[in-house]
């Protein structure tokens, strides 16, 4: 049967490779990986262009919007200064090659990747290092747009360069619970209800006015909520300088989230893989 | 370090309730071509994913490659190539670039990862498709483009999981010949399962036979085929077959009868001399025969035998009487 069915011209003969596999270690692991998730980006961009374009129009819409009411009424206000970092956050929150990953895991190149000898954490920890360089590149255009518009940073161009690693980092710290569900649960529509978590920590918050100018419930909420002294800390590099406690406390916010965030994600990459 | 390429002992794996895989043992010898045959569900996948250490036993202990699964999974990873049930590719890519970084995963060079692209794209007669992205490949170039992803980095034992299923029967020939030519050429150790009786046929040294989680059966072919005799009358008769099993029974050289649907599979030495036989007894009884015929035993037969039920492609059992 397989004679009938078969091309008769003759096979060449197989050579006989020398060629061994070896642990590659896990910085060529993690680079591997975040290259492979960076070259999808490009394919991808309908993951990335809306964040953007939402960010930027609602930077534009609320300015042209609040901006003479919140300077007449607020003392020494500036109100676009004061809406960067908030556009800023909006375009990079959640952010992430999550939903990436939930195709892996549904297309079985996920199961690919564990038949390799690469290391398990790698291979979420290249996903996101290109999350952070997404998240880095995505804060350019607002930044941008913010200059246009005739912000200035009092912490000069260094300031920008913080500016936008803490941008990129808050990204990476909350992009880890979309990881943590697309790992969990190998459910798209479950990464993607992830923005039900986005609306309490970007907008009870200082997103609009200062923290003084909130009304009492609102002002109580953004007390805990992190994301207040984050922006904080973005505002104070825009119309302060270099004010080390806004720093520390921006800092310290990204911290707290990322660690309950990467613990959740890495508990999940573990239960996905001792489920099999 | 064994000797053999895969060894198991009493694997198993259950899911809650469920005995997916409930003891098996294998022992299979470098070089050698296995087939594991069963109907879906009967835990051949579940099988090969506790021996690429994708899974973890419940119970029991497997080697591949002289290493424990469980105590040594990265120690295999290296040494195995995988090409599982479904095509595992990332259709965002080209096919060059999934190659190069599975290269780079088994810690080939650059240089090392980009000649076995070239060669393996050769031999799989992938390279004019390799700069394409695979989503707009045709099933059968995903299938080979995954076994050449297995192949990068050179491994000892190549796992392929129901290789050829859902492909056409030339894509599904041109994947056996390239088994072949892998196991004569490089004297590559190859386990594969399959639910399709002609391709552990046609292909395997040895076959193992695995329902409801356990062998029930193991051998070449044709030890298999001739365990349950060297002929196989077929009689197609106008009742149910169950019911007129019991009458060619005694029938002289008859070994074993299975009745299924309205056909009974007569298993006997000599079916020349026992076929008429047969036709007398059922004649006897007055049951009309639609058609009599005689031929070699295939592996369904044998999976009929021990199990009572026929392998049906792409679904479950078939149960008999």
């Amino acid at each position: 049967m397989l004679s009938t069915l078969t091309t008769t011209a003759p096979a060449k003969p197989i050579e006989r490779s020398q060629v061994r596999a070896r642990p590659a270690g896990f910085v060529a692991d993690v680079v591997a990986i975040a290259g492979r998730a960076l070259r999808a980006v490009p394919r991808d961009l309908e993951s990335v262009m809306p964040p953007v374009f939402i960010s930027l129009f609602f930077f534009l819409v609320n300015i042209g919007t609040l901006q003479h009411l919140t300077e007449r009424n607020i003392p020494n206000f500036d109100f676009t200064a004061f809406m960067m970092p908030t556009a800023i956050l909006l375009g990079v929150t959640g952010v992430s090659r999550a939903p990436a990953l939930v195709i892996d895991v549904q297309d079985g190149y996920f199961d690919r990747l564990l038949l390799t000898p690469v290391r398990r954490f790698a291979i979420l920890l290249g996903h996101l290092c290109a999350d952070v360089t997404v998240a880095a590149a995505l804060t350019v255009p607002i930044l941008l747009v913010g200059f246009v518009l005739g912000v200035r940073f009092e912490s000069g161009p260094v300031g920008v360069l913080v500016f936008i690693l803490i941008a990129a980092l808050w990204s990476l710290a909350f992009s880890g619970f979309g990881y943590a569900v697309a790992l969990k649960t190998g459910n798209p529509g479950a990464v993607n209800s992830m923005f039900l978590l986005f609306f309490p920590f970007l907008f009870l918050t200082t997103s609009y006015v200062p923290k003084n100018q909130l009304s009492g419930w609102l002002h109580a909420v953004a007390a805990w909520n992190p994301v207040t002294y984050l922006l904080e800390g973005l505002r104070s590099l825009v119309t302060v300088g270099w004010s080390a406690s806004d720093l520390g406390a921006a800092l310290l916010a990204v911290v707290i989230v990322g660690a309950l965030s990467m613990t959740l994600c890495f508990a999940a990459l573990r239960g996905r893989i001792r489920r099999g | 370090m064994s000797d053999s390429a895969i060894r198991c002992d009493a694997l198993a794996r259950a899911f809650g309730e469920v005995d997916a895989v409930n003891g098996v043992d294998l022992d299979i010898g470098g070089g050698e071509i296995y087939g594991f045959l069963g109907p879906n569900g009967a835990g051949k996948s579940t099988t090969v994913r506790m021996l690429c250490t994708l899974l973890a036993p419940t119970s029991g202990r497997a080697s591949v490659a002289g290493f424990d699964v469980v105590e040594q999974p990265g120690a295999v990873r290296l040494r195995i190539g995988v090409a599982l049930q479904e095509a595992a590719l990332d259709p965002r890519q080209t096919g060059t670039e999934l190659l190069l970084l599975q290269g780079r995963l088994y810690g080939l060079s650059r240089a090392d990862a980009r000649r076995r692209v070239d060669e393996l794209g050769e031999l799989i007669d992938l390279s004019d498709a390799l700069n394409r992205r695979i989503g707009t490949y045709s099933g059968g170039m995903k299938r080979r483009l995954d076994l050449v992803a297995a192949l990068i980095h050179n491994p000892e034992i190549l796992f392929l999981d129901e290789p050829t299923t859902g492909l056409d029967p030339a894509s599904r020939a041109v994947v056996w010949e390239e088994v072949r030519r892998l196991n004569a050429e490089l004297g590559m150790t190859i386990f594969l399962t399959t639910q399709y009786l002609e391709e552990a046929d046609v292909l395997a040294d040895r076959v193992g036979i695995i329902d409801h989680g356990r062998i029930v059966a193991e051998g070449t072919p044709a030890e298999l085929k001739r365990s349950i005799g060297t002929d196989m009358i077929v009689a197609r008769v106008d009742t149910d077959a169950p019911l007129v099993k019991a009458a060619v029974e005694p029938v002289a050289g008859v070994l074993g009868v299975e009745a299924h649907g309205n056909e009974l599979f007569i298993s006997t030495e000599d079916g020349p001399a026992t076929i008429s036989g047969v036709a007398v007894a059922l004649s006897q009884c007055g049951v009309p025969i639609r058609d009599l015929t005689l031929r070699t035993p295939t592996l369904d037969d044998v999976f009929l035998e021990l199990t009572g039920s026929h392998i049906l492609y792409g679904g479950n059992h078939e149960e008999a009487a």
